[in-house]
């Protein structure tokens, strides 16, 4: 009795604590929102918004809905952060390597560009693209073409935009390649597990991503054209260029200070990761008469990524959660849209800014699980 | 390969490689050094492009023609073994110490050469380097905030102060060093939570509050003086008569305030801003969040699962949230969760928030190395019949603590890094400040310079405290 | 067993002692946050970061402007001393919660008065002190000397969170214009960014845009468009469930109107104690018990023109002194053909 006694007290204080602050919040709140007139609901969600947003990846004007200005926040929240993933990641590992060369020079580059930007704060790096750099650029009409058709003005970047015919074709080919990749590697695998002979799968991978959709070129009518941006004149001084895309300077200095910051923590993990294979490994590989190339890819890589790949996660995540800064400069992200212009338009504090936490767990864990599944996946397999 | 070997140098002819190949690297080392320096294009007769990559090309040859496997010059090895081992390497060298080269003069003048110092006014600003006058101008704006000029020897003092009582630990004798954990955990903040409240604020701000938090404090302190058998009763009744001793009778507010009484002007928290308050937050939440992560991490290896499932909640809870969204949480949803009347300072809350975010990380690092202890520690101390409490307090914790002191010292290292963010409640620290200064009318087109300035000093402090950090994980590592 | 309960028991006295401060405050009084106000000494106001003519911090940190009036109309009638007001700036983005959380009493801001505001969000409007409307401003350089020049493509800087950011849509569409909204939190960062060029257009009240034409770099190179979009009733806010403090903050508005239609001004108000004109006797406080429905002596109204001024000085010290709007327009009497009408004070 007495021992069931022990077990059980101290969780029950806990839990009733915890019962006794959150009920104590409610209770406020009940209060509170009773007391100045204010509805507790999602009903909102489906009013409509009345709001523009200036970046927007699904179709969207102010006489959609709340919830749609919520998912075009998410979206580009989502945008920011992959485009900042995929750039921290390729910056990451170039500098991770290049802090073990041998190279005295491109080490001590590669370390201070580390050091450099790993102990500024984000927020202040931020504003420095933004505010600073981005700033400085030239009016639209006074910008130098960069290799005839790139302009960076003070309104954003102006690339030149693809024109598909065919789009779908050549959308499918590609699609039909990487199957076919996957089944051929997968392919290679067994024969080499059952025959030991090893299949080129590489330059196949290789031929079959460039062939396939060439074919799609010459056989399928599909056809690519670019469109350029042009100048056009809105009034005497004031100009933009029309066509092609345009990516708002808020993305860029988002993206840019993202990506740079969370680039000198990826390559930390990465010199860790290559750091922490045995030198052994690397001996032992080539003195069974490996090649260098094959060291790395069959020996150290494996190994290294065992380690790399945790930490990196952290790193992911951060830059996801990061982004979130977005709302100190313009970019429509999920803090600014929705628990920015919207909060302010519906007064809806607590809703908005639970849905914006809950969204942003969720993202979290969603990419903790997947880093997770590819972290076993990697994990040495006892056979 | 064989068909240019005749190139390649080797010792029978190594002199005539090495005078080449050193000749040629000089010259492009000159063409690119006169180009920077002075302005002065040595191929200019070249087409463009050619005269652009030309300096790359007789570098590469030059660096090419010296390079050799052993030479017997050590300056040349040296070389040779650590910016030009193959072709890549070379091109990678060069690029640099061009990139090195072209950048000084630019960066120089910007820096130094050209920027502006004296004066007191825009107008001194007129050439094409940084103006330092701004920073000069603003610097008291940018270290203090709003804060008083009149007033701020308060903080000066205060934080002199605290680093003073700070370093104490340094110059303890062995025979108080058993008092130290006491002091850093508990007199320690209590000082400094005194100096900042009554000190830097300067009025009664909270008085309720600060009730309610020293007469919990005191009450526990002397608690610890109290025989076992009284214990029950004492905590039954003291904390509650402290409470009401300190709120009706000793700080009676019409009676004695603290910071009138004092002659001291009461500075609303408003008011404070710059790196000042950077500091003030990171310490508080520094001393906050440790205590909060410790008992998360000890609830998350807890063996009762309701308390572990509460830990792991609150720990991934708050590390799946950016913070920004949490400080958005403390300055516009907290308040609803409040009775009416009760209103809580927004620094108060942005350290609460902060604390609460930070602390989730701090119990994830603590959770590592009390995970890394070996199980023996354990047993060992269950065997010689300590209970929890005792087992953590004199085995487990002071050996875990000592394992994570690098992961917590990076932390703290994003926790300062962090504390710009605290724009979100309307709180000015430095970053916040130069913002504001940035849109002044006055001082339009200073952006640059500004963010330059906060740059320098967050540059200075987070590395600062990498290398402390580093060195500390350094010597831990011998230890084991 | 007994073990825990004495652990339960003295957990429980802990928590009591962190709660007993809040629970003493929970008491329903009838006008909470006029007695709060009495109580701290000061009326806490929320304002503008920094809008010349309605709130605008000097470099000493004296706070001017016509919003920044109806605190200190309000501190004068509640504490007796106009300068007794804590000044909290804000963004449009903050303001409400602010308000609703608290933080300020009355939220003096340039804020528009809107149903769904005034219905949804837990806000009382308690009136209107300055009539407005929501127009553009573009460089001079542009040649763009009405919005029917405009076209697809613009890009027009505002702040967030308020009814311009939703009118603008309103207009934009109407004339079937595409354009690109780029909006900041901060009225400055708004200025700045359409300073620098990042904007074709800045967008936001007139009378907003004739103050933050005096803060740019060279306020003659930029022109507000003669065109008014939309109706922007500017006034003070209070929090919703308080009806006494809402009518405190009302009349102390309506006082320093009522005062200027009757020509009593800080400097003549005491002599018209003795006037023969009994609503300026009330006014003034020799007449009535005005005072007492608000829980107020009777020379509330007196020392708010005594030491704010009516209307028209408030409005003459910051706003046509200082350039920004010489002309009153719609914010004229409406016995001198303006839409200024208040009710009476009897």
């Amino acid at each position: 009795m007495s021992l069931k006694l022990k077990d059980i007290v101290p969780q029950l204080i806990t839990v009733i604590a915890v019962v006794l602050i959150f009920g104590f919040f409610t209770y406020n709140a009940q209060i509170n929102m009773e007391n100045r007139g204010i509805d507790f609901g999602y009903g909102f969600l489906s009013q409509e918004s009345s709001f523009d947003v200036q970046f927007s990846l699904i179709e969207y004007d102010g006489s959609h809905s709340y919830f749609r200005a919520y998912l075009v926040g998410l979206l580009n929240t989502i945008l920011v952060s992959v485009i900042g993933i995929i750039i921290a990641t390729i910056l990451g590992v170039i500098v991770g390597v290049a802090r073990l060369s041998p190279n005295y020079l491109i080490n001590k580059f590669a370390a201070f560009y580390v050091e450099f930007f790993r102990n500024i704060p984000l927020l202040l790096q931020i504003f420095f693209w933004y505010f600073a750099a981005l700033r400085a650029l030239p009016l639209p009409q006074d910008a130098e073409a960069i290799f005839g058709v790139f302009f960076l003005t003070i309104k954003g970047l102006y690339v030149p935009a693809f024109i598909w015919q065919n789009f779908s074709i050549f959308f499918y080919s590609l699609v039909a390649a990487v199957i076919a990749i996957i089944v051929i590697r997968i392919h290679a695998k067994k024969v080499q597990e059952n025959q030991g002979k090893q299949i080129p799968v590489f330059f196949i991978s290789l031929g079959l991503i460039f062939i396939l959709p060439l074919l799609s070129f010459l056989i399928g009518g599909v056809k690519l054209s670019f469109e350029v941006p042009v100048l056009k004149q809105l009034a005497t001084t004031s100009f933009i260029y029309e066509g092609g895309v345009s990516l708002p300077p808020e993305l860029i200095a988002l993206t840019l200070s993202l990506s740079l910051y969370t680039a000198t923590f990826i390559a930390e993990c990465v010199r860790a990761g290559i750091q922490g294979v045995g030198k052994g490994q690397k001996e032992a590989a080539a003195s069974i008469g490996l090649t260098p190339n094959q060291v790395l890819k069959l020996v150290i890589m494996p190994q290294a990524l065992r380690i790399i790949i945790p930490p990196t996660t952290n790193q992911y995540l951060n830059l996801t959660k990061n982004s979130s800064l977005a709302a100190a400069i313009a970019y429509p992200d999920l803090v600014l849209v929705f628990a920015g212009t919207a909060l302010m338009q519906t007064g809806k504090a607590i809703e908005i800014v639970s849905i914006t936490m809950f969204t942003y767990l969720t993202l979290s864990i969603s990419i903790s699980i997947l880093m997770n599944w590819y972290n076993k996946r990697i994990a040495i397999q006892e056979k | 390969m064989s068909k240019i070997n005749f190139l390649k140098p080797d010792r029978a002819n190594l002199n005539t490689f090495l005078y080449l190949g050193s000749f040629l690297f000089l010259i492009s080392f000159l063409d690119v050094f006169f180009n920077s320096f002075f302005n002065l294009n040595l191929t200019g007769f070249l087409p463009n492009f050619l005269s652009f990559v030309l300096p790359l090309i007789l570098g590469f040859i030059g660096l090419y023609f010296i390079r050799i496997e052993y030479s017997g010059i050590k300056r040349l090895d040296l070389l040779n073994k650590h910016i030009n081992t193959n072709n890549f390497n070379a091109v990678l060298s060069l690029l640099i110490i061009f990139v090195i080269i072209k950048s000084i003069p630019p960066i120089l003048s910007w820096f130094v050469v050209d920027a502006s110092f004296a004066g007191d006014s825009k107008d001194v600003c007129t050439g094409t380097g940084a103006c330092w006058t701004y920073i000069k101008v603003w610097m008291r704006r940018f270290m203090y905030g709003m804060y008083p000029n009149a007033e701020q020897w308060r903080i000066n003092l205060s934080f002199i102060s605290l680093v003073l009582l700070g370093s104490v630990g340094y110059f303890a004798t062995d025979k108080l060093k058993k008092y130290l954990t006491l002091y850093y955990v508990v007199i320690y903040p209590l000082i400094a939570f005194l100096f900042i409240f009554f000190f830097i604020s300067g009025g009664p701000v909270f008085f309720d509050f600060s009730y309610g938090i020293i007469a919990a404090i005191l009450s526990i302190i002397i608690g610890f003086f109290i025989p076992g058998r009284f214990k029950f009763y004492y905590f039954l009744i003291v904390p509650l008569a402290l409470y009401i001793i300190l709120k009706y009778f000793l700080f009676f507010e019409e009676y004695i305030e603290l910071g009138k009484l004092d002659g001291l002007n009461w500075v609303e928290t408003g008011a404070w801003g710059g790196l000042s308050l950077t500091f003030i937050i990171s310490f508080f939440c520094l001393i906050f969040c440790f205590p909060i992560g410790m008992a998360f991490a000890l609830g998350r290896r807890s063996g009762f699962p309701l308390i572990r499932y509460i830990s792991v909640g609150f720990i991934e809870f708050w590390r799946g949230v950016p913070l920004i969204t949490v400080l958005f949480m403390s300055a516009v949803m907290f308040p609803m969760f409040l009775p009416e009347d009760f209103f809580i300072d927004k620094l108060v809350r942005a350290i609460i928030a902060i604390s609460l975010f930070e602390a989730a990380y701090v119990a994830e690092v603590i959770r590592g190395g009390l995970q890394a202890l070996p199980r023996g520690q354990y047993e060992a101390a269950k065997s010689l019949g300590m209970g929890y409490w005792k087992m953590h307090i004199f085995v487990i914790l002071p050996q875990a603590l000592k394992l994570v002191i690098p992961g917590i010292a990076n932390t703290f290292l994003a926790l300062v890094k962090d504390t710009p963010l605290i724009f979100v409640v309307g709180l000015l620290e430095i970053v916040g400040m130069l913002n504001l200064a940035k849109t002044n009318p006055e001082w339009l087109g200073f952006a640059m310079e500004g963010y330059v300035f906060a740059a320098i000093i967050f540059w200075i402090i987070c590395y600062a405290m990498s290398k402390y950090s580093y060195n500390l994980e350094q010597k831990y590592k011998t230890d084991r | 067993m007994f073990k825990y309960l004495k652990q339960l028991t003295s957990l429980v006295a802990m928590v009591a002692v962190l709660f007993t401060f809040t629970t003493e405050s929970m008491a329903a009084k009838k006008s909470k946050t006029l007695k709060n106000t009495q109580k701290k000494g000061f009326v806490r106001c929320g304002v503008s970061q920094g809008l010349p003519g309605f709130s605008n911090a000097d470099a000493a940190g004296n706070w001017t402007g016509v919003d920044v009036d109806v605190c200190r109309a309000v501190a004068a009638a509640v504490l007796g001393d106009a300068n007794k007001v804590k000044f909290t700036p804000l963004s449009a983005k903050e303001r409400f919660t602010a308000l609703t959380s608290g933080e300020i009493d009355i939220l003096s801001r340039n804020t528009t008065w809107t149903l769904s505001r005034d219905a949804d969000i837990g806000l009382t409007f308690v009136g209107v002190n300055f009539y407005d409307g929501q127009g553009f401003m573009v460089r001079k350089s542009s040649g763009i000397t009405s919005t029917g020049q405009f076209k697809d493509g613009i890009s027009a800087c505002t702040n967030i969170g308020t009814t311009t950011e939703l009118n603008m849509r309103d207009f934009f569409n109407s004339k079937g214009i595409k354009y690109e909204p780029v909006a900041f939190e901060k009225a400055d960062e708004v200025v700045a960014a359409y300073d620098a060029g990042r904007c074709d257009t800045y967008t936001t009240d007139k009378s907003g845009l004739a103050a933050q034409r005096t803060k740019m770099k060279n306020p003659d190179e930029h022109i507000v468009l003669p065109e008014t979009i939309s109706k922007e009733p500017l006034g003070p806010v209070v929090r919703q469930g308080d009806s006494v403090w809402e009518d405190i903050v009302r009349w102390s508005l309506n006082t320093m109107i009522e005062a200027e239609e009757y020509g009593i001004t800080s400097a003549n108000a005491d002599m018209m104690k003795t006037s023969d004109n009994p609503a300026i006797k009330r006014l003034v406080g020799a007449e009535g018990e005005l005072g007492a429905a608000f829980g107020l002596d009777n020379d509330w109204s007196l020392r708010i023109i005594k030491q704010v001024g009516n209307y028209g000085e408030s409005y003459k010290r910051n706003i046509a002194d200082t350039g920004i709007l010489p002309d009153r327009g719609p914010n004229q009497l409406w016995t001198k053909g303006g839409i200024l009408y208040v009710p009476p004070a009897r």
